[in-house]
């Protein structure tokens, strides 16, 4: 199984996943709430359905946070 | 400048610092900090910097203190209910330390008046609770530029960045503002008061080292915690060449108002 990296920790996959799939797997139920970086790269919000996550990928979620008063 | 006797003692505990000293403090009495936003990180960073001797303190804030605002607005005490933040604001840093010259802004952040409002400071902090105002900072600060401190709390959660010019930008890593009600505000989700002030007084801490000089900045990376977890997390970033303010072929060449159906739009 893949192992990669989420947010900082090791993660193993089934398979070969999508940006897209992987944030519905790590229960992120908003994708338009976050911000994806795969291996030091934003990925564009419309490629989250094509950009494909591979072995030893570190992705990370970064989210909106609009707060402060 | 020469620091007298009473400044010596009263900032003693910085010019014993080997990185801040009597040069580094002599930095601080000069600089000019401008916060956006006189609310849960506007205030503590406010507090801080006045007692730290910033020499100038601009606070812009177009509210009146409100009884909800006191549970982590700190600079506001009951009795300020009612009144203008800024005014509020003001009379506290001033108590702190009666040297700095604070300049007030009763009004709230526009394309129209950011501009001239952030032109005459050297490090500009955002203590905005909303996605077209962070944007709108964000944008002014890039085109002018303006170093500034992001902030962002929710719930358990604070998020900050430092942006200088050359490195990346809110921008690089946020392209667009999210869609109108999807991303809660803490009106609607509430956040704990304590972590109004660790974020705030991160901010605070990086107009410090801005003005001296020294230390490493959160520039090029996103600082993140929650509270709840009291877990601490940094990821670094670089410029992002399709920053639609600062990459390549930036779409960003003059300030507009996002209007939360606009940013919608630019979505899709
Ligand atoms: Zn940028």
């Amino acid at each position: 199984m893949p192992k990669i990296k989420v947010n900082g920790s090791p993660q193993e996959i089934e398979h070969s996943v999508t940006v897209a799939e992987l944030l519905v797997l790590n229960k992120v139920e908003m994708p338009d709430m976050v911000s994806v970086q795969l291996n030091g790269e934003f990925v564009k919000r419309e490629n989250f359905g094509s950009t494909v996550v591979k072995e030893n990928d570190e992705i990370d979620f970064l989210y909106f946070m609009g707060g402060g008063r | 400048m020469t620091l007298n006797d009473q400044q010596i003692e009263r900032f003693s505990r910085h010019i014993i610092l080997n990185d801040v000293g009597v040069e580094g403090q002599e930095k601080i009495i000069a600089g000019k900090v401008l916060i956006i936003g006189a609310g849960g990180l506007g205030a503590p960073a406010a507090l801080y910097l006045a007692a730290a001797g910033v020499g100038t303190i601009g606070i812009v804030d177009g509210d009146e203190v409100d009884l909800s605002n006191l549970q982590r607005q700190v600079i506001h005490f009951t009795p300020d209910i009612g009144r203008a933040k800024v005014v509020s604001a003001k009379e506290k840093m001033e108590l702190i330390n009666p040297d700095v010259k604070v300049i007030t802004y009763k009004e709230r952040v526009f394309a129209s008046n950011i501009a001239d409002i952030i032109k005459d400071y050297d490090f500009i902090i955002d203590g905005t609770d909303n996605f077209p105002a962070k944007f709108l900072i964000n944008d002014a600060c890039v085109l002018a530029g303006k170093p500034f401190s992001h902030g962002g709390i929710l719930r358990f959660d604070g998020q900050t960045m430092t942006y200088v010019p050359g490195r990346a930008c809110y921008r690089c890593v946020f392209q667009n503002p999210p869609p109108k009600n999807l991303v809660p505000s803490c009106a609607q989700a509430g956040v704990l008061g304590a972590v109004a002030g660790m974020l705030g007084t991160i901010q605070a801490a990086e107009a410090l080292k801005y003005l001296i000089g020294k230390g490493e900045l959160l520039t090029d990376r996103l600082l993140m915690f929650n509270a709840f977890r009291m877990e601490f997390r940094t990821v670094n970033f670089r410029r992002n060449a399709d920053c639609p303010v600062c990459g390549s072929n930036p779409a960003i060449k003059e300030l507009k108002d996002c209007e939360q159906a606009v940013c919608e739009l630019k979505q899709k």
